[in-house]
């Protein structure tokens, strides 16, 4: 008697789980959509792939450059792949007659998630947000990031 | 304390002196191996102390009204001025020195001098002041609060405050208002490892002169290093016993 009343129970229980389970798929789908649809457009970049995964990089890319402005400023290593630099180098769009737009411009690669999340970013009051005029990102990063144009990454591939 | 015991006592500072003599001799065959190879270094890798950057200003060489070096940094660091010299920005300046007795002028170009105890570093009150190990004095902006204690403690007027709003900034050189700068050997090129020099000794040598001389005041087979060893050459201020990494000949 015990044992067939657990038993019904865990029964019970599985279904109203099951039940509960598919209404969260039926949820999460259309969250997702609803999510896609409010996200901002965001430029694509140059190249196979990012230095990281997309979902490590929109969770952790401010890590990344924290981490190794330090080590670039404090202890002058050049070349690690997580320069704001290599960011640049693979993000910035190019208008019409071929000029860089700054990746701070609305609706340009860094404001369109910072102005859609309400983050200020302040790295463009001090550093550019184009790549050098008068050589392309690809040489520039190819000069002073050597190992993350050896890696393939942020070395902008396409601009070249 | 028993006979034993000494015995024992003694044995052990004999093993402790004989581990000793060996990390000592590690540690000299080690710094020789370091000293030997200074080009081992690669960008990818930390700076050390192996190197230390430096400058020799000939002020015989240095022409008077030549403004090469400092139009050279200007354009290297995107440095504009805003027609207000006593506020504006400047890394490099030249000067010129008056002998009141023979009436004798002597122009030399004054910038950071790289000193190894540097008074803004000691009284930096966030860090943001700091000497990178190779010996290049740099103002770290992410921790800059713009205080501008540096800037009093500075016996050169090496250092600027940035009072306006910057833009067109070069990739290399980030630049922003609300901290202090001031001459950074040019790391974006030293740290190539390449052999590029300072954008104003650079200048230097484009225009003939070669008053500027860049290298490693570490390395005795370096230019920098013979040239001070052939000639006296003096530092600014010495009486400050700062040991400046930027040194003047023919002064």
């Amino acid at each position: 008697m015990l044992y067939r009343h657990g038993f019904g129970r865990v029964l019970g229980a599985s279904a109203n789980a099951g039940v509960f389970f598919v209404l969260c798929l039926l949820g999460t789908a259309a969250f997702a959509s609803e999510v896609s649809a409010l996200l901002p457009p965001i430029p694509p970049g140059k190249g196979e792939s990012c230095v990281e995964p997309t979902d490590i990089m929109r969770r952790d890319h401010m890590k990344f450059l924290l981490h190794q402005r330090d080590e670039t400023v404090r202890g002058g290593i050049r070349g690690a792949k997580h320069s704001l630099v290599g960011c640049i180098g693979c993000h910035v769009q190019r208008d019409a007659k071929g000029d860089a737009i700054p990746v701070n411009a609305e609706g340009q690669f860094c404001e369109s998630c910072h102005g859609f999340a309400g983050v200020r970013m302040d790295c463009f009051e001090c550093h550019a947000a184009v790549p050098a005029s008068g050589q392309t990102p690809a040489a520039f990063s190819k000069r002073m990031f050597p190992l993350a144009a050896s890696a393939g990454a942020a070395a902008s591939p396409g601009a070249e | 304390m028993s006979d034993g015991k000494k015995i024992l006592a003694d044995q052990s500072r004999r093993r402790f002196l004989a581990k000793a003599g060996v990390a000592v001799a590690a540690g000299i065959a080690s710094g020789v191996r370091i000293i030997g190879f200074p080009d081992a270094r690669a960008a990818t890798d930390p700076v050390t102390g192996a190197r230390r950057w430096g400058m020799l200003i000939d002020a015989d060489k240095c022409a008077t009204g030549c403004n090469a070096c400092v139009q050279a940094c200007d354009d290297e660091h995107g440095i504009k001025g805003h027609g207000r010299p006593q506020t504006d920005a400047q890394w490099i300046r030249k000067v010129t020195l008056r002998d009141r007795a023979s009436g004798r002028e002597t122009s030399l170009p004054l910038m950071c001098q790289h000193c190894e105890k540097p008074p803004c570093v000691d009284v930096c009150p966030t860090g943001a002041s700091f000497r990178r190990a190779d010996g290049v004095v740099l103002v770290d902006k992410h921790t800059c609060i713009g205080c501008r204690y540096c800037m009093l403690a500075c016996p050169y007027k090496a250092r600027s405050f940035i009072h306006e709003d910057v833009t067109d900034q070069k990739p290399w050189s980030p630049r922003g208002k609300g901290t202090v700068e001031s001459c950074n050997l040019c790391v974006h090129r030293i740290d190539e490892g390449k052999g590029r020099i300072p954008a104003c000794a650079e200048a230097c040598e484009r225009e003939g002169h070669r008053a500027i001389l860049f290298g490693d005041l570490n390395d005795p087979a370096s230019d920098i290093a013979k040239a001070r060893a052939e000639q006296e050459s003096r530092e600014l201020r010495a009486d400050l016993g700062l040991n400046t990494g930027v040194r003047y000949q023919n002064l």
